[in-house]
């Protein structure tokens, strides 16, 4: 545990974070709402608010996504999400085994947080492949299904906008599964709330 | 004598595919000839005038031919005659037979139009397109009660071109056209909407502004979705409902319990019970209806893997609380 604390997220990277998670998790539910639509279950946002919010939501994610990739392009941000392929499984294995035996035996973790490492390679490759592999395919789905007069009509007999849709929930329920996993991985810290703080202070 | 053998060889098969050819030109011409109406040259009679746009004729008294303009009302569509239903019909079988006579008496034009059920009423051989009960519903309507002397069958279903398409099982989004030019014959048209009411502005994409998506709702929905009653019985609800009693909720259609399956998907749905796991399986075949349209197994997936979720990290929580000494 590095005992000196560590300036790690810039206010960019806040702001960004914050308003990605605020949308985010109106865009699911809203998602939810209009996805297994039933004016009967109390639980789901009305279909009508919920094509509004997806609609706002989903151009206001995209635009901040776009921060995100500007702010990685122009800073020292980008290279967080960068990994070498080779030892990369033997990385990720054994951050693996940490979080499944190591941490519960007081042992250290493999891969301590640096400036330069703020992220543990499973951290790095997960994070990587949600935004720079997800996020591409459920913003370019989501416009295709915002505008959907540009989708194609019929691909190999099936409905364009059908593949178009169920690759947009596919997508959209496995980075959904990632809020989770996030949230709680968060909360194994110092405390459980130190990293959420962090991510609101900067300081880790 | 090889030479002659693969001579006649040849000769052989010129003379067996002039056989094959002469076959089939025989049978399709066969057809052909079924296909052709057998009361066409009767008709051919009114329709050498009433197929086109011009006629002529000779006035007798001074001996010189004359060629007028033919009234865009008394207009018939030759091709559109000959497929539609009622394109075995003699004129004369449902105009007077003093038509035959040129020119035309003028008392003629007070000559009253047969609506559907004065051939179709009580008839068993057409009982399956119920058109008692769409006699009901049309009396129903809110275009009878509005205009009860002016709207008519033929108001909507031209009886010279009328065909049957939602029954057919033929593509959704021909009889979304097909269908939704019934109404914007008169929606879309002043001059036409003005026959039947008092009303002078028409505006359909303004009085639909509200909707999402406008445009593909109208190119994949018909009008008659949201502005008829739904029927049990028929295929296609005759009871046209108020503007203010149309259907502006989106879950009508878009949830699992699709007032779609009910009418547009309703003929569709009847003949086809395969699913391959998705909830209102027949609408996937044309189109896709977000909230009506949900893959069961991809469910069922979901479920066991958020299951699996968030058991892991129950699990985990509670090693995390045991071993925290």
């Amino acid at each position: 545990m590095a005992s000196e604390k560590l300036y790690l997220y810039p206010i960019w990277i806040r702001i960004w974070h914050w308003i990605n998670a605020v949308l985010f998790i109106t865009l699911l539910i809203s998602g939810i709402s209009m996805q297994y639509s039933n004016p009967e279950n109390p639980l789901l946002i009305s279909f009508e608010l919920s094509v509004e919010l997806h609609n706002l939501c989903g151009i206001l994610i995209s635009i901040n996504y776009l921060l995100f990739i500007f702010g990685n392009l122009f800073t020292s941000n980008g290279k967080q999400y960068k990994m070498k392929s080779k030892g990369l499984f033997t990385r990720i294995y054994n951050q693996s085994i940490y979080y499944l035996f190591g941490m519960f035996k007081k042992q250290n973790a493999p891969y301590p947080i640096t400036a330069e490492n703020k992220f543990n390679p499973m951290q790095r490759f997960i994070y990587a492949i949600a935004m720079y592999v997800g996020f591409p395919i459920i913003i370019i789905s989501g416009m295709a299904m915002l505008f959907p007069e540009i989708i194609i009509p019929q691909v190999f007999g099936f409905s364009g906008l059908l593949l178009t849709a169920m690759v947009h929930v596919i997508i959209g329920f496995v980075l959904s599964l990632f809020l989770f996993i996030h949230v709680y991985v968060c909360t194994i810290g110092s405390s459980i709330s130190n990293n959420f703080k962090s991510m609101i202070t900067g300081w880790h | 004598m090889q030479t002659l053998n693969l001579l006649r060889m040849k000769q052989n098969i010129f003379k067996y595919l002039f056989l094959i050819t002469g076959f089939l030109c025989t049978v399709s011409f066969g057809f052909g000839q079924d296909a052709i109406n057998e009361n066409q040259p009767e008709n051919q009679k009114c329709l050498s005038c009433h197929g086109n746009h011009t006629f002529k004729y000779m006035n007798e008294d001074f001996g010189i031919e004359i060629k007028e303009a033919m009234c865009e009302n008394r207009l018939i569509d030759t091709i559109a005659y000959a497929q539609s239903n009622h394109g075995m019909f003699k004129c004369t079988d449902c105009h007077s037979p003093e038509y035959e006579t040129f020119p035309h008496a003028g008392n003629l034009r007070m000559e009253l139009m047969y609506a559907c059920n004065d051939c179709h009423g009580g008839d068993p051989e057409y009982a399956k397109f119920h058109f008692d009960e769409i006699e009901e519903a049309f009396y129903e309507s809110m275009h009878y009660n509005r205009a009860p002397d002016a709207f008519n069958c033929w108001s909507c279903h031209n009886p010279h071109s009328y065909k049957t398409q939602a029954s057919k099982g033929g593509k959704i989004s021909e009889t979304v056209t097909y269908d939704n030019n019934i109404c914007l014959k008169c929606h879309a048209d002043v001059s036409q909407f003005e026959l039947l009411t008092e009303r002078e502005s028409i505006n359909i994409l303004k009085s639909h502004s509200w909707l999402p998506n406008q445009e593909l709702h109208f190119k994949n929905v018909r009008c008659i979705e949201c502005h008829t009653q739904l029927s049990d019985s028929l295929l296609v609800s005759h009871v046209v409902m108020p503007k203010e009693d149309a259907i502006r909720k989106c879950t009508k259609c878009h949830s699992e319990n699709s007032h779609l399956m009910a009418s547009l998907y309703k003929y569709k749905s009847l003949e086809s019970r395969k699913s391959g796991g998705f909830i209102n399986a027949v609408i996937l075949n044309e189109s896709y209806v977000i909230g009506a349209n949900r893959n069961q197994y991809l469910n069922i997936l979901s479920v066991i893997i958020f299951g699996l979720v968030l058991t892991g990290i129950f699990i985990h929580t509670l090693f995390r609380i045991f071993k925290r000494k």
